[in-house]
């Protein structure tokens, strides 16, 4: 099948786990949020030639991924589809900051493969955070939570619409796909004529059915505001979600742990 | 004045592009009738069906849902009153899972929840897909589609159903089941179709279109026997009348 099938379904198993009945997808969508926005901020508030103080704070997506029964594969892959990104912004640190600023094994490491390699460290983890937000809690109850916490409704919605219309774009772009893979005959490459014509008729059916939709959705009273089930409860294990992720990430950030710990050991030798 | 009482006068409709797609429509139906809109493809069914609920709105001539001119002031209470049921059930599906999905009209009628879960209940269970309520919509057959697509309109208690081709894409057995639900139904009922023999089994009354007009209006036996009107239309007699030579 074509590689935006298998695209698609991830999408999807993505926001699936949030029916797994676990403490984490039990917890109010507003902690997670909050946690996650203190997480992706203490992160991105160190210094841009940190890596080893950054590495304490894995443990949060980890310990999210177990809890939440998200298998690490799955987050890694999705990792390395949005990698491009952060590669772009990083890698022309080592060309423009070349002085030496680690001294590794004898070797000296230039500051900006230092910053480079932070930088990708900082991706892996916000996007983890955020990837993990959304699997353990699923889209809808993450834009009811948003709502909650007071961002207008015309931006959640906006939101349910990219998740519900971006579904619809690449299952038309999959069928047209195996379309002219069985006409193809084998050939691979898809000459740019081609390629544009499929890229116009991709915009109008996309536009033709998001089109239909939007009539089915009318057809049942929608008024432009999306409604949920989702009754948010705040109870106390929520508070204590909250406070201990709270407590953990300003620890983490105060002090520097991987130091602390090597000095401790350390100052244990004779 | 009837709550299911649907009516067309001089509905005409012409496509921006300037293609003429209905001309001087009038019908009126009644309470509780089962009326069958049928034709060759283009004929105008599916641009008929869009002006019943006001998705579309013609430029002459007008709709009336009992009593009420379809217009912008009325089109909250006509899609209350008219409920739509799309071709392609996919387009109608587009919750996390069956139970908001079904939940999304009540919820956008203003219900609390708790009625809003009974209603979702009940239409669940008149469609026999009780059991469905916490599968997402993209995992379901074609048929348990469909029968989701319906229970998402009558959860939100509209007293005329417009249903354009229910029967399309469906086995012999979700066909049969979906029409001894629609026959089940005390709704007013309008289906757009191409399956004549869901004709005979379900409807009382049928209207021919052919090119934005409609031909004929009558009794499906009168309707089916006049093989050169089916012949103008594009249509045959229904598959059970015709003899295998």
């Amino acid at each position: 099948m074509s590689r935006i099938d298998d695209t698609l379904r991830e999408l999807r198993s993505l926001d699936s786990f949030a029916a797994l009945p676990n403490t984490l997808t039990r917890l109010d969508p507003r902690a997670k949020i909050l946690a996650t926005f203190f997480y992706i901020a203490v992160v991105v508030s160190f210094d841009r030639y940190t890596i080893l103080a950054l590495l304490p704070l894995a443990v949060y997506p980890v310990i999210l991924a177990a809890l939440g029964d998200v298998p690490p594969s799955l987050i890694a892959r999705k990792l390395l589809i949005a990698s491009p990104f952060a590669l772009m912004i990083g890698i022309f640190n080592p060309l423009l900051d070349r002085a030496p600023l680690v001294d590794l094994f004898g070797m000296d490491i230039a500051a900006g493969w230092v910053s480079f390699a932070s930088i990708l460290l900082r991706f892996a983890l916000t996007v983890s955070a955020a990837l993990l937000l959304v699997a353990t809690t699923g889209f809808h109850r993450v834009c009811a939570g948003l709502n909650q916490l007071g961002v207008p409704r015309i931006l959640t919605t906006q939101l349910l619409f990219l998740f519900r219309y971006a579904e619809v774009l690449a299952g038309e772009a999959s069928r047209m796909g195996t379309a002219r893979e069985l006409r193809a005959c084998g050939r691979r490459r898809l000459n740019l004529g081609v390629y544009a014509g499929l890229l116009g008729h991709l915009l109008l059916r996309a536009l033709e059915r998001a089109q239909r939709i939007h009539l089915a959705m009318l057809a049942r009273g929608f008024d432009g505001e999306m409604r949920g089930p989702h009754q948010l409860a705040w109870r106390r294990t929520d508070m204590f979600f909250l406070v201990l992720c709270a407590a953990c990430f300003a620890l983490a950030r105060s002090i520097d742990l991987p130091r602390a710990l090597g000095h401790i050991l350390l100052g244990a030798l004779p | 004045m009837s709550r299911h009482l649907i009516e067309a006068r001089g509905l005409t409709y012409r496509y921006p592009d300037g293609t003429l797609a209905l001309s001087d429509i009038s019908f009126r139906i009644g309470h509780g009738e089962a009326v069958a809109v049928i034709g060759g493809n283009g004929a105008g069914k599916s641009t008929l069906l869009l002006h019943l609920n006001g998705s579309l709105q013609s430029g002459a001539g007008e709709v009336r849902v009992a009593d009420l001119p379809v217009g912008n002031a009325t089109l909250t209470q006509i899609r209350n009153a008219v409920g739509m049921l799309f071709q392609d059930p996919d387009d109608q599906l587009f919750m996390g899972s069956v139970f908001d999905d079904v939940a999304f009209g009540p919820r956008n009628l203003g219900l609390p929840e708790s009625e809003v879960a009974g209603r979702v209940n009940d239409a669940l269970a008149t469609v026999g897909a009780r059991h469905l309520a916490g599968r997402p919509p993209y995992r379901l057959s074609g048929g348990e589609k469909r029968a989701v697509a319906i229970a998402g309109v009558i959860a939100m208690a509209p007293s005329i159903l417009v249903l354009d081709e229910p029967s399309d894409g469906l086995d012999p057995a979700a066909r049969r089941r979906l029409i001894n639900l629609l026959r089940s139904f005390s709704h007013t009922r309008i289906v757009a179709t191409h399956d004549l023999d869901l004709v005979l089994d379900l409807c009382s009354r049928v209207l021919v279109m052919n090119r934005g007009r409609i031909e004929a209006d009558g009794k499906p036996q009168a309707i089916f026997t006049d093989t050169e009107l089916l012949a103008r239309c594009q249509l045959e007699p229904p598959l059970s009348w015709q003899r295998r030579s």
